[in-house]
């Protein structure tokens, strides 16, 4: 019979599936790496202080485990096969007019606690998440969700800090437009 | 009456404000690109709910992993 520790770490294993694939992009291995990090989790209960949460606590084990999944990889065809089109700037002219002003300006957010304090509001963020180009996706993930420093993002990925800094402000500006068009801006009709 | 502050908001456009932004979540401002964001986000409402967003990402995917 499993403990009341394993079951507490078992309601992360769908947060944590959800993580490695967007990074991983790939079920099986990212599978193996979940279950690699709940196995060393269980292994190193004592290491839980209770000072973060348990899934703050799982997402730094997770973030050393995708970590030796990518090195492991070495070669990434993926990567390296949609990588320029993800680095080049031009669609996101779109965005902006001729003169670089914005085509359309942002809209007041309102208040983002009141989002957060919304189950509703991740389950949209995965799906914005997730309609990322799969690249952009992964650096977005390793840079903001498992909080790998850039330095050494670009070690493992072998880019540049200039790629790094494009990949990211597309994410930023995709993810900032899916939440405009699929939360914020339907605030009045919440 | 052009306003002087505006004319200095154009110094840098709303494209590249956006970019500089998103840089500076990953580095250090220098001293001319401090003064430019500066000039600009005084004189544009729309980059400056930007960088409003952009802390509001930043939150929300903190939260996502909590």
């Amino acid at each position: 019979m499993p403990s009341d520790f394993a079951l507490d770490l078992e309601a992360h294993r769908k947060y944590l599936m959800r993580v490695a694939q967007l990074q991983l992009r790939d079920r099986d291995v990212a599978e193996d790496v979940v279950q690699e990090t709940l196995l060393a989790a269980l292994a190193g209960q004592q290491g839980f202080t209770g000072r973060s949460s348990v899934r703050t606590w799982l997402t730094g084990i997770l973030k050393h485990k995708i970590v030796d999944a990518i090195r492991r990889r070495q070669r990434d065809p993926l990567f390296e096969s949609s990588l320029p089109a993800e680095i080049d700037l031009d669609d996101f002219d779109a965005l902006f007019q001729r003169n670089g002003a914005w085509s359309t300006p942002p809209t007041t957010w309102g208040d983002p606690e009141a989002a957060f304090s919304r189950e509703e509001f991740f389950d949209v963020m995965q799906l914005c998440l997730e309609k990322l180009p799969p690249n952009t996706a992964r650096v977005f993930i390793m840079r903001e969700v498992l909080e790998l420093e850039s330095d050494e993002i670009c070690k493992e990925l072998l880019i540049t800090a200039n790629n790094l800094w494009v990949i990211l402000y597309r994410a930023r500006m995709a993810l900032r437009q899916c939440l405009e068009q699929n939360w914020f801006g339907q605030a009045a009709a919440r | 009456m052009v306003r002087i502050s505006h004319l200095l908001g154009h110094w840098l456009a709303c494209r590249d404000a956006t970019r500089l932004l998103s840089q500076l979540e990953e580095r250090e401002p220098g001293t001319i690109e401090r003064i430019r964001l500066r000039w600009h986000l005084a004189a544009c409402e729309a980059c400056t709910k930007f960088r409003e967003q952009l802390g509001c990402l930043r939150e929300a995917v903190r939260r996502y992993g909590r």
